[in-house]
Parts: structure tokens; C-alpha cells; sequence
């Protein structure tokens, strides 16, 4: 029992080390104070000129478009890739596997670099070279979300909808899709998380002019980071927290 | 489904990798080894060993390795405290450790600058509390507390979901045979959580080993870690030549170092966690 103790003690220390910084960004959104150091009393007033900073509203509308459009175009790829990967004979398995591992263990600022060469050559750096890049690296993320429930599935159910009738696609529609559908979720979720947290890739293969959340709040980070940006990533955080509780409860009840 | 029709499912991703992960790759080893006027050399290559170049790719190796021990002596105990808990939903664990990437990942690491500035509200609270104040920022160690800060989770993950692997009963075997708590742990949980351990410390060591960032904010610019060298060679300096030589040759390095880890422990393959 005391070992208990102790260890939810340390779980609880892990908790604030992680939860710290996204505390000082909430409280930090509510300062009147410009500066980050003392508190000037509470104000929404970083929320209200939030909407009307473009600069601001210009990079979330690139952020967001950016994090969809990769994971969507990420997961068709991705999940093609993995049946058809999931088909192969053993040696050319291991070299996809082997190929698809690449951009995981690969340093981002050599991905970043590497890409922008290449494609420097023949296209203008900007939004198109920036979602490139931002499929490169989220692919793998959901080939290896979907392979392991591909693998579990078993022959025979496929077959036995085949027999009743059913053609291939209806049968990889109807048997095959809802089996492996939580590995394309979390593989989709992933890809969305990894490519609105990323930055080096980013910054590497932007072109002028086109910035997200991250490259805009790196170049403030000398100059003083604009209140209004406090704001806004308390606004996403707690969506994403409220999203999460209430699919939580969701489950909780279906299980009951 | 028939092999031979399933198989070419994968063909636009077979393209996507010959093009966008294979081309780029080659392309920038060539960059590496032409000088910029039509000839070849492995000069921008050799230049890691450059003294200037050298000292900061020791400090990232230095910093790397301190931060991926951290992580792991931090994340192990959280793993077996999650498993005496008995908390299993995973579902949520992962969440919550998920969850602060949905923060911007610089606003975060700027939050601890912020917070471990030396008129910071950490100070403050330790001057509340009559306790000396702790001057990190700007130091290697407030760079090595960021890293592992932002990477702690992905050490967790994976060690968490092969020790959640483990049956019970193997456990239980072990005690009715009179193994003793620090014998199991030796034997079975360690050994299978092996695999774990091994992608828990690649994904931590690869990207703080090479990031730029930590050192930018927490290190005060001052310091200069191998990323911020290539960083700025592409940036401020322009020369793509030599960025792209450091590169390569930083990729060579950390794929052998990530080899011989792999050579460590044969387990580990055929498996295809992600985390």
C-alpha cells in the first residue's frame, strides 16, 4: 500500500513536469501584462484582437489545412500500402518495411534538407512542397498503425464472405475495412498530430511568405512571443482536451 | 484476396518512396560530395572532423546521451508504477501523454524558458519557500532538461506497451518458483521489455542528437549543437555544400550507433511496434 502511495506520488511529478508549461501558456493568455516575467491582472483582451491578427489567423488556417490534407492524403496512400505490403512475399516485405522506416529514424533536419533540395528543383517552395513533405513523414505512421490489425485478421473470414457471394470489394468493404478501421483511425490521428507539431521539416521546405503556427512563433522568439499566440494554442488544447474527455465517456458507456 | 492483385495496392506508395524518400536522399549525398563547381570531393564530408564542427557534434552526442539515460531511468518507473496500478486502460495513458503535443511543440519549450529563467517563476516559488534558486537557463543543462521534457513520452510509449504485452501468469510462474521481486524483474520484465527499451531510446536519441531547437531557446543561442551548425549553413551561411556534407556525415554516424544497438539485442526483430 505505501509502495502505492509512493508510486502515485511519482506519476503525479511526471504529470505537473508535463502538464507545467501548457499551465504558464493558459495563465499566460489571461495576463494583461506584455510581459511574460510579472502578472498584470486578468484580461480576455489577447482573445478578442486574436481574430483580427491575420498574421496569426493566416498560419492556423495553413496549420490546419496542412495537418488535414496530409493525413488524409497519407492514410489512402498509406493504407493501400500496407495491404498491398501486407500481400508481399517475405524479402520484398522486409525492404518496404526497411523503406518505410526511413523518414521514422531519419533525423527531421536531414529529411527537411534533403527534400528541399530535390524538390527546390522543380517546384517553388510553398504550400505544395510543405504538404510533400508533410505526407513523406506521416505515411509511415499509418502503415505502421495498420499493419499489426492486417496481420491479426484471419484468412478464413474473407473467405467465407467470398463463398456467400460476395465479390472482392465487397468483401474488403465489408470484412476486411471494419476489422483493421482502428489502425486507420489512430493511424489517421497520428498523422494529424505529428504534422501540427512539427517543425524542422517545416521550416526546411516553406517557401517565403507561407508560414504555420511553428515557423511564425520560431521567428518571434527573439523579438517576444505575441500574446495573442497564448491564446490561441489554449483555445486548440482545450478543444482537443474536450474532443478527447467526451469520446472517453463515449467508450465508457458503450462498454457498459 | 488473390496475392498477385493485392500487391499492387502498393504501388503509388512504392512510388511516393522512390521519390520522395529515396531521390531526396541521393540527391542530398550529392550535394555532399560536389564542390559547386561541377567537380567531386569529400571535403564537406570530412569537415565534422573540422575542430569547430567536432566540438559541437561531441556536445550533441554528449547531451543526446545524457537526455536518453534520463528518459529512460524517468520513463521505467511510470511503466511498472502503470502496471502495479493496475491502470489498464490504455487508451487514456496514451492520451494524456499524447496530449501536450497538441500545444505547439516551441511554445511549449519557450514556456520553460519562461518558467527556469533566473527571475522565473520557478525561482520565485524556491525564494517563497526560503530555498536557493537554480540557474540553468542558458546552460547545456537547461538544453538537456527541454529535451527531455518534449521526448519523455515517446520513451514511455513503447516500454509501456511491451511491459502491458506480458502475461500475468508468466509473473505469477516465476514467484511460485521462488523467484524474488528483483530476480523478475531481471529475468522476465527486463528481457521483454527489451524491444520496448531499444525504440524508446531511438526515438529519443535520433531527434536530440540533431534538433536545433532546444539550444535556440533554452541554450540562450550561445551554445551551438551540431543542428544549429547545419541549420545555419542553409539559413545564414548558404553554403548547401557543406550543410549537406555535415548531414551525411551526421546520418552515417547515428545510423552506425543506431546498428550496433539493433546488433545489441536480435529480439527486436520482425517487430513492428510504432511506438
Amino acid at each position: 500500500m505505501v509502495k502505492n502511495v509512493f508510486g502515485r506520488i511519482y506519476i503525479g511529478l511526471i504529470m505537473l513536469f508535463l502538464y507545467a508549461p501548457i499551465v504558464v501558456l493558459i495563465v499566460l493568455s489571461f495576463n494583461n501584462s506584455k510581459s511574460r516575467a510579472k502578472w498584470g491582472g486578468f484580461t480576455l483582451k489577447w482573445y478578442s484582437e486574436l481574430f483580427d491578427n491575420s498574421i496569426v489567423m493566416d498560419a492556423l488556417w495553413t496549420t490546419l489545412t496542412l495537418a488535414i490534407l496530409s493525413a488524409v492524403i497519407a492514410t489512402v496512400l498509406g493504407l493501400l500500402g500496407a495491404i498491398g505490403i501486407d500481400a508481399m512475399k517475405k524479402r520484398n516485405y522486409q525492404i518496404m518495411l526497411g523503406a518505410t522506416n526511413i523518414p521514422m529514424l531519419n533525423a527531421d533536419i536531414v529529411t527537411g534538407i534533403a527534400l528541399m533540395l530535390f524538390m527546390v528543383r522543380f517546384l517553388p517552395l510553398g504550400f505544395s512542397t510543405m504538404l510533400i513533405a508533410h505526407i513523406t513523414f506521416n505515411i509511415p505512421y499509418v502503415i505502421f498503425s495498420i499493419l499489426p490489425k492486417l496481420q491479426q485478421i484471419d484468412v478464413s473470414v474473407y473467405e467465407a464472405a467470398r463463398d456467400l457471394g460476395a465479390n472482392s470489394v465487397k468483401a474488403f468493404w465489408k470484412v476486411i475495412i471494419p476489422i483493421i478501421k482502428p489502425g486507420i483511425t489512430s493511424g489517421f490521428l497520428l498523422a494529424v498530430t505529428m504534422s501540427l507539431d512539427d517543425f524542422i521539416i517545416t521550416y526546411f521546405t516553406r517557401g517565403a511568405g507561407v508560414n504555420t503556427l511553428s515557423t511564425v512563433i520560431y521567428g518571434e522568439i527573439r523579438r517576444g512571443i505575441k500574446p495573442e499566440m497564448y491564446s490561441l494554442s489554449t483555445i486548440l488544447f482545450l478543444m482537443v482536451l474536450i474532443v478527447l474527455v467526451m469520446s472517453n465517456r463515449a467508450s465508457k458507456k458503450q462498454v457498459k | 484476396m488473390k496475392r498477385m492483385s493485392r500487391k499492387h495496392l502498393a504501388t503509388p506508395y512504392v512510388f511516393w518512396i522512390i521519390c520522395f524518400t529515396i531521390l531526396p536522399l541521393i540527391y542530398i549525398a550529392w550535394y555532399a560530395v560536389s564542390d559547386g563547381d561541377g567537380g567531386y570531393t569529400v571535403e564537406n564530408i570530412l569537415a565534422i572532423f573540422e575542430p569547430v564542427h567536432w566540438k559541437a557534434f561531441v556536445l550533441s552526442i554528449e547531451l543526446a546521451l545524457i537526455c536518453t539515460v534520463v528518459c529512460l531511468l524517468l520513463a521505467y518507473p511510470v511503466v511498472l508504477i502503470l502496471r502495479r496500478l493496475k491502470i489498464k486502460k490504455k487508451g487514456t495513458i496514451v492520451a494524456v501523454l499524447i496530449l501536450p503535443m497538441w500545444m505547439n511543440f516551441i511554445l511549449r519549450v519557450y514556456a520553460w524558458q519562461v518558467l527556469l529563467s533566473d527571475n522565473g517563476i520557478i525561482n520565485s516559488f524556491l525564494g517563497m519557500l526560503g530555498l536557493p534558486s537554480i540557474n540553468i537557463i542558458n546552460t547545456p543543462a537547461a538544453i538537456v532538461f527541454g529535451m527531455v521534457y518534449d521526448f519523455l513520452p515517446f520513451m514511455i510509449l513503447p516500454i509501456y506497451n511491451s511491459l502491458m504485452e506480458i502475461p500475468n501468469d508468466i509473473i505469477e510462474a516465476a514467484k511460485d518458483l521462488g523467484a524474488d521481486g528483483f530476480t523478475i524483474f531481471r529475468k522476465i520484465i527486463w528481457k521483454l521489455t527489451l524491444p520496448g527499451v531499444i525504440s524508446g531510446i531511438t526515438m529519443v536519441f535520433v531527434p536530440a542528437m540533431t534538433s536545433f531547437v532546444f539550444s535556440d531557446i533554452l541554450g540562450g543561442g550561445k551554445i551551438q549543437l551540431i543542428g544549429n551548425v547545419i541549420e545555419q549553413e542553409f539559413t545564414t551561411s548558404m553554403n548547401w555544400q557543406l550543410g549537406s556534407g555535415l548531414s551525411i556525415a551526421l546520418m552515417t554516424i547515428i545510423l552506425l550507433i543506431m546498428a550496433l544497438l539493433q546488433k545489441s539485442n536480435q529480439q527486436t526483430k520482425g517487430n513492428n511496434m510504432i511506438w
